[in-house]
């Protein structure tokens, strides 16, 4: 909700149009960091980043916290399949960014557009009354709020940025397809052992879910490790010195290959490396943790969702309250951003056309853009989740040779 | 003198009056449809992603003054059978003060209530219940921008029509007309397809006879101190619901024509004031 506010209030197009943001917490903002790490963290990618530039809230990301990394390697537990994403250049593959930082930077930039925005903090929207579409002429065509606090809002047009629980989507009665995984991710700060460049992030696929290491700095990483609510729960309740040896056995322990599958998968990387010489990669390893910070451990349940309608006369639905996906891909955050640029690019052109910024013309165009992105990719990591569940041989081959293959063909690998 | 007055005035009955009688009946049965966005009038509400944008950018092409305004700002426009202010909106909204007129009081009553509930267009635009030559003596030279969108196939007398409108604008001002040509093909599509078989357009809105060629509005322009300067062919997608522009004018097309900014000499512009507000007194 704070990042589309902005957006908008920076838009040439909307300069006189007036914003209403509901936020449910209170203020935040930092001057600097606190020296510990919060346990929340995003991974931000270059497109991402450039959209929190084009209004001035990237260089305040950078000048609190951030660690850009260069290079992904993801593997599978019961192989020696793997695959590596770098850029050519130089470049930052992206970011690891924790979410108060964003919070912070966008705070700062609302003040900024002040008096287009107004922000109302600890607010609650209690109650909607939706306009009917066909203009019987004696009631407002407008969208009425209702605050906890008594105050009434009318608005043109209703944004849901609420949340994969969203209220504005219930409300709106936008029927909601979602499925619960069997998985909780834990989420914890953690320190390596030696201080190193830091600048990989890794991710191994284990049978019960992918275990994640996302870099903030030379010393320290955000762990995300997907699994069972039992598992999870284990994990919570355990002794730190426990916990850490988890992380890495789960990391470098070889014990769910099996003979059948390593020579499978060897065969095949020599028959690649005949057809395609420089298309196997080295594997490196992942540092090694010692230590977790003491607070940081947390877990929250993993679920997949897609909204069957993104908008209606004068309502959006826009980031986790249009669709929630499985963090393996870390594809959440960046999700949310895209159907940000892509909901102010059409309500830009629609303002600048003299458009009434709620019809549900405009609107659709958007809903078409962002439902063809956005549904391929939830179905995609959805079904990477259900393959990589399992130890059944013929799928760990299957994606074994899936992946060595896709490691080794660049169009592929590009367009991921 | 006087007498030239009094030779004038004879002719001018209500027969002459841009208004026609038999087409407001037309209208008045839809007053109250005018805001459904997929009802009778559709394709005019999707015609505003085209005219708007013409309107727009043609303003814009010939002002110099925008950086961070409105695209209208400043602007003074008159929108000529607003109906029920489909097209005065927008306009507003991109910072025009716009007045509507409409001969029909039903039409001002709908776009009234329409603007009532946005507190910005409510005081941008203003509704009045008129036809063109009753504003004109208290409007001379008054306006920026005529709009006349889908109104001059519906008028009784186009010479008057376009004579008023030179009236109360200002020189150099724009005159923006949409309207459709009269050819078989506007026939077989514009009428025996839209309106009889296909329903994008209330049965019986058009009469043939009173589609306009656009050399024959460019004529009567021309020769009221006009200078066209665009005309451009318009099409309607029946499946998808939009307009496009074309090259061939020959089913709908675009005008946008420019009142010069010499002051015509002194006979001929008392005897266009006479001739319009003559013609207000009779109708």
């Amino acid at each position: 909700g704070q990042l589309y506010s902005l957006i908008v209030g920076h838009d040439i197009h909307f300069h006189d149009k007036k914003i209403a943001l509901l936020e449910a917490g209170p203020r935040k903002e930092y001057d600097h960091m606190p020296d510990s790490y919060s346990n929340r963290v995003s991974s931000i990618s270059p497109g991402s980043a450039t959209l929190l530039s084009s209004f001035g809230a990237w260089d305040h990301v950078c000048s609190l916290r951030l660690k850009p990394f260069r290079r992904m390697q993801v593997w599978d537990a019961c192989s020696e399949a793997m695959i590596i994403f770098e850029k050519d250049d130089l470049d930052d593959m992206g970011y690891i960014v924790e979410n108060d930082v964003i919070m912070s930077a966008l705070t700062k930039q609302l003040d900024a557009v002040a008096d287009r925005v107004e922000v109302f903090y600890r607010s609650r929207a209690v109650g909607y009354t939706w306009p009917l579409s066909s203009h019987s002429c004696d009631t407002s065509p407008w969208v009425q709020i209702e605050l906890a606090d008594g105050r009434r809002l009318q608005t043109k047009l209703l944004i849901g940025a609420d949340g994969h629980n969203s209220v504005v989507r219930k409300e709106a009665e936008i029927k909601n397809i979602e499925h619960q995984y069997d998985q909780s991710a834990v989420v914890a700060t953690l320190h390596l052992s030696e201080a190193t460049d830091n600048n990989v992030a890794w991710q191994r696929f284990l049978p019960t879910g992918p275990i994640a290491l996302l870099p903030l700095s030379d010393t320290a990483s955000s762990l995300v490790w997907s699994t069972s609510h039992e598992h999870a729960s284990e994990l919570l309740a355990m002794d730190e010195e426990s916990f850490v040896d988890s992380i890495n056995s789960a990391f470098w322990s070889n014990i769910n290959h099996s003979d059948f599958i390593d020579t499978a998968g060897a065969m095949f990387r020599s028959a690649i490396s005949l057809l395609k010489p420089s298309g196997t990669a080295v594997r490196q390893l992942p540092p090694s943790v010692a230590k977790v910070d003491p607070e940081s451990r947390a877990m929250f349940p993993l679920g997949m969702g897609h909204a069957t309608e993104y908008v209606h006369h004068r309502v959006a639905l826009i980031g986790d309250a249009a669709h929630r996906i499985h963090p393996l891909a870390g594809q959440g955050v960046n999700l949310g951003f895209g159907d940000i640029a892509c909901l102010v690019h059409h309500l830009s052109a629609a303002a600048f056309n003299g458009s009434d910024l709620g019809s549900l013309k405009h609107l659709l165009k958007f809903e078409t853009d962002r439902q063809r992105h956005n549904v391929s990719l939830i179905a995609a990591t959805d079904v990477l989740k259900r393959l990589y569940s399992t130890r059944l041989a013929p799928l760990v081959l299957l994606r074994t040779w899936g992946l060595q293959a896709t490691n080794a063909l660049p169009p592929v690998k590009v367009r991921i | 003198l006087s007498l030239f007055r009094l030779t004038l005035r004879r002719p001018f009955s209500t027969s002459r009056s841009s208004v026609d009688a038999k087409e407001i009946k037309k209208f008045q049965l839809l007053a109250h449809k005018w805001w459904d966005e997929e009802g009778e009038y559709s394709a005019l509400h999707s015609m505003n992603d085209i005219r708007v944008p013409f309107i727009r950018d043609t303003l814009l092409s010939m002002s110099s003054n925008y950086h961070g305004r409105a695209p209208l700002a400043g602007l003074k426009i008159l929108d000529v059978g607003c109906g029920g202010g489909l097209l005065s909106e927008p306009l507003g909204r991109l910072g025009a003060s716009v007045t509507g007129i409409d001969p029909l009081e039903d039409n001002i009553r709908t776009a009234d209530r329409h603007k009532s509930f946005d507190p910005v267009l409510a005081k941008r635009i203003q509704y009045k219940s008129s036809s063109l030559e009753e504003i004109v003596e208290e409007s001379v030279e008054t306006f920026d921008v005529i709009v006349a969108s889908e109104v001059v196939e519906h008028v009784a007398d186009l010479e008057t029509f376009i004579k008023c409108c030179s009236q109360v604008l200002k020189p150099e001002g724009s005159l923006f007309i949409t309207t459709i040509n009269k050819t078989q093909l506007s026939y077989v599509l514009g009428i025996v397809v839209a309106e009889k078989i296909m329903g994008i357009v209330p049965e019986g809105t058009h009469e043939w006879e009173k589609f306009v060629p656009p050399e024959e509005l460019e004529h009567i322009l021309e020769s009221n101190g006009f200078s066209v300067k665009t005309v451009s062919g318009m099409l309607y997608n029946p499946l998808s619901g939009s307009w496009s522009w074309m090259e061939s004018t020959s089913l709908n097309y675009a005008v946008h024509a420019v009142k010069s900014g010499a002051p015509p000499t002194d006979t001929s512009s008392e005897m266009d004031i006479q001739q319009c507000s003559a013609t207000a007194g009779t109708a």
